[in-house]
């Protein structure tokens, strides 16, 4: 039987739930004995080049990117697992939800905030190869239909590691209190 | 009385901290009439609020040094309700009910009408400072909606003709009294065992003190009279546990808090017989040995607050009140009443007495329970305005009499508030044991589509479950009964309100009250825009283990409307859901539209990302 092909990718994340990821140490050895990644920064692949087995999801939807890539990876997986808060509730980033209206984010951020000395000109970045940013930030399941979620900022390696062997294997997830525990 | 009742208040407002400056000059004097009385904070702030239209920063910090407090402990109690502002609201203050079955009854015109006439919109007061416009929730009007509080008088059935007459006259800075008539109806439709009056004043305490207390918790226990709130407690077993627990002194309660929307037996009762109250209320401080008396009166029925003082000085004329009652010796009992600041949650007995004590209204944990640490950590008795009626009948009438009328488990009579799509909606007191099918005869209900048994607590039924009994082991209920007929659309005009009234009504405390009521409002939305699935359904009916663990019976109810109507009318729930497993409800378009108007592009919705 051929392995399982993972893809996993960060969108309004910090890349702290990759670095969980690689946080499983030696165990990164079974892993590649266990799956094949596709598009992931893992190996660096940019584009989906076959059908995938599982989606990692980390981080929420703050831009019109974001959205493009969770609905390519809704697209191309058979199942999706989101890890970590921003993926799951929108996090750190979904901060700005509650504190202003996107209009007032950005004029803040490159109009009226003390720090900024060089715009004369006013500009709000507008390049169309931007992406457009999102009136307020989405977690994933808002936007796609989610099949997990790996709770955790970021979720424990050990939490990580026995989800994604429990989903291969077909066997019962082992989740013991030091994995579940978040303090 | 030769002067009005209702006076406009000179609301002066130029300076206070709100952004206006009302002086609050008469703080002093309002502090000295409660005796600088920590515990009486509510009625200070009720003072303040009226006289000035605002609770101002100088007043926040005038009581704050008198009592010893920080300025953010009386903050605390002071936004905890409604009825009070840390902002102007205007020499005359509106209030317009926004209850379901206000809303049934064309709450939206007259709240357009009125912003119309006066010039603001809800929840703002107008350019010259004189009006404000508010809504609140249920003020115990049901039977004659639309209706509204301005400056604590009661409007009801209002019509856009009658709008119009009022703004004038607030604009003509009339006296409200002079606005228009006052119509506050009672409809009493239909008398029971407890309405009917067959009892002379003072026969039911006479007969009360004739007897030990022992006795007279033993006739009640003998009724098996339970409470009238709506848990249904045996009243007789409440008040042996309170008398038998130790404390410096015992106190009295009633509950006349009355928030649960539709319910207004209450005021029908304080109004048409208050005497019967009192008594109750006196016999049950001969019970367990009291000597005060608190009625704890929703600020929404400030306007019988003269009346129901009229009738205490009568009672104490009488003898009926005060020292040694009726002659007997050592006897002393009297009552005062204490106003709420409008808060639904404070009808829950433990969060009625932090209020009553000047506090937020928060549930407390229990135990230890109120009739061993109750008012002041005293032992306190708190019980329903129609319990306490009913404790006057049996003493008068005995507890044989009683235990004939109704079910063997729900002995008497219950008063049940009939409103919504009926032709005859008021007060009916009927047996336990009567069937819904039998009331919407009464009441005369054609096309029912469902029953509100209970209010927004309570459940909703549909026409299979009519022949359903009202009683505690069937359908218990605290009183109210909302018609709903054919042509209302029920998760839009009945349980999104219902929601929106929790929500609003939440007092904060637990997490799974605060954050699942609008979790809720979500997915019933969800559900009426036409992207709900199965899924959304799964998901409220699993909520509802949370809910179960806030600590007080709100937060425990608040996902009833939803719940209830999941189970009775399923049909209705997937005649409006989607096939597929899940639908997004994602619009990237709308999304990104601000962001794209404040940077100054254009949108590009064809996704070339890669």
């Amino acid at each position: 039987m051929s392995k399982p092909i993972v893809a996993t990718t960060s969108l309004a994340g910090c890349f702290g739930c990759h670095m969980s990821l690689l946080d499983i140490d030696e165990r990164i050895l079974d892993l590649f004995d266990l799956v094949e990644f596709n598009k992931s920064p893992i190996d660096d692949i940019k584009t989906f080049t076959k059908e995938c087995d599982i989606g990692i999801i980390e981080g929420g939807c703050c831009n019109s990117e974001n959205v493009h890539v969770l609905q390519e990876f809704r697209k191309h997986c058979k199942t999706l697992v989101v890890i970590g808060e921003c993926a799951i509730m929108g996090g750190l980033p979904a901060m700005r939800n509650n504190v202003a209206p996107i209009s007032e984010c950005l004029e803040e951020a490159y109009l009226n905030c003390v720090s900024v000395q060089a715009n004369e000109e006013k500009i709000i970045p507008n390049d169309d190869e931007l992406p457009m940013i999102l009136d307020k930030v989405y977690p994933c399941h808002e936007v796609v239909k989610i099949d997990y979620f790996i709770p955790g900022c970021a979720p424990r390696a050990d939490l990580i590691w026995n989800a994604l062997v429990a989903l291969v294997t077909g066997n019962e997830m082992e989740l013991p209190y030091e994995v579940l525990k978040y303090d | 009385m030769s002067e009005k009742q209702f006076q406009t208040p000179n609301r002066s407002h130029d300076g206070c901290g709100c952004g206006c400056s009302c002086d609050n000059s008469n703080i002093d004097a309002i502090l000295a009439k409660y005796n600088n009385d920590r515990g009486r904070l509510m009625d200070i702030l009720i003072e303040l609020q009226d006289s000035e239209g605002c609770v101002g920063e100088e007043a926040i910090a005038k009581i704050a040094e008198v009592f010893n407090m920080s300025r953010v402990d009386v903050v605390q109690t002071l936004s905890f309700y409604h009825f009070f502002s840390q902002k102007y609201r205007g020499k005359y203050t509106v209030y317009l009910n926004d209850s379901a079955v206000a809303e049934m009854m064309g709450r939206d015109e007259i709240a357009k009408a009125f912003e119309e006439e006066v010039g603001c919109k809800f929840g703002s007061v107008n350019e010259d400072g004189n009006i404000g416009l508010f809504s609140t929730s249920c003020i115990g009007m049901n039977d004659q909606e639309p209706s509204a509080i301005i400056n604590q008088r009661v409007f009801t059935k209002l019509t856009k003709e009658k709008v119009a007459k009022i703004v004038k006259g607030m604009k003509n800075g009339d006296d409200v009294e002079d606005l228009i008539g006052t119509d506050v109806q009672s409809n009493i439709l239909l008398q029971g065992p407890i309405l009917t009056k067959d009892t002379e004043l003072g026969d039911a305490i006479r007969k009360a003190i004739s007897m030990s207390p022992e006795e007279v918790i033993e006739e009640v226990k003998q009724s098996n009279l339970r409470g009238r709130g709506g848990a249904g407690f045996p009243t007789a077993l409440k008040w042996r546990f309170c008398r038998n627990a130790d404390g410096e002194k015992h106190y009295v309660f009633c509950n006349a808090d009355e928030g649960e929307p539709g319910t207004f037996k209450d005021r029908v009762i304080l109004t048409e017989r208050p005497q019967l109250l009192f008594a109750g209320m006196t016999i049950a401080g001969y019970a367990i040995g009291s000597d005060e008396g608190i009625l704890y009166l929703r600020y929404e029925y400030k306007f019988m607050e003269a009346q129901l003082k009229e009738v205490l000085q009568q009672l104490r004329d009488k003898n009926l009140l005060g020292k040694n009652i009726t002659g007997k010796e050592g006897f002393d009992f009297d009552i005062r009443i204490q106003f709420g600041g409008g808060a639904y949650v404070c009808g829950e007995e433990s969060a009625l007495l932090e209020s009553a004590e000047g506090k937020r209204g928060e549930p407390r944990d229990r135990p230890p329970f109120p009739v061993v640490k109750g008012y002041m950590q005293q032992p306190t008795a708190v019980n329903n305005v129609e319990t306490f009626c009913s404790v006057a009948k049996i003493m008068h009438k005995g507890a044989k009499w009683y235990r004939s009328l109704g079910t063997l488990d729900s002995t008497g009579s219950k008063l049940v508030s009939v409103s919504g799509d009926c032709q005859r909606p008021g007060i009916y007191e009927i047996e336990w044991g009567f069937t819904v099918q039998d009331v919407l005869n009464l009441v005369g209900a054609k096309d029912v589509q469902a029953v509100q048994v209970g209010g927004p607590s309570g459940k909703c039924i549909a026409p299979n479950e009519f022949n359903r009994k009202l009683a505690y082991e069937d359908l218990a209920t605290g009183g109210s009964i909302i018609v709903i007929n054919n042509d209302r659309d029920l998760l839009n005009d009945i349980v999104l309100n219902f929601l929106d009234f929790f929500i609003e009504e939440s007092c904060g405390s637990c997490v799974p009250c605060r954050a699942m009521t609008v979790q809720y409002k979500r997915k019933i939305e969800k559900i009426l825009a036409g992207k709900g699935v199965k899924k959304d359904i799964d998901q409220m009916l699993s909520w509802e283990k949370v809910m179960h663990m806030n600590r007080c019976g709100l937060g425990q109810s608040a996902c009833n409307p939803v719940i209830s109507t999941i189970q009775n009318f399923r049909e209705l729930y997937n005649s409006k859901l989607q096939k597929e497993e899940y639908v997004s409800q994602f619009d990237l378009a709308a999304a990104i539209k601000e962001s794209c108007e404040t940077a100054g592009r254009i949108p590009n919705l064809g996704g070339n990302h890669e």
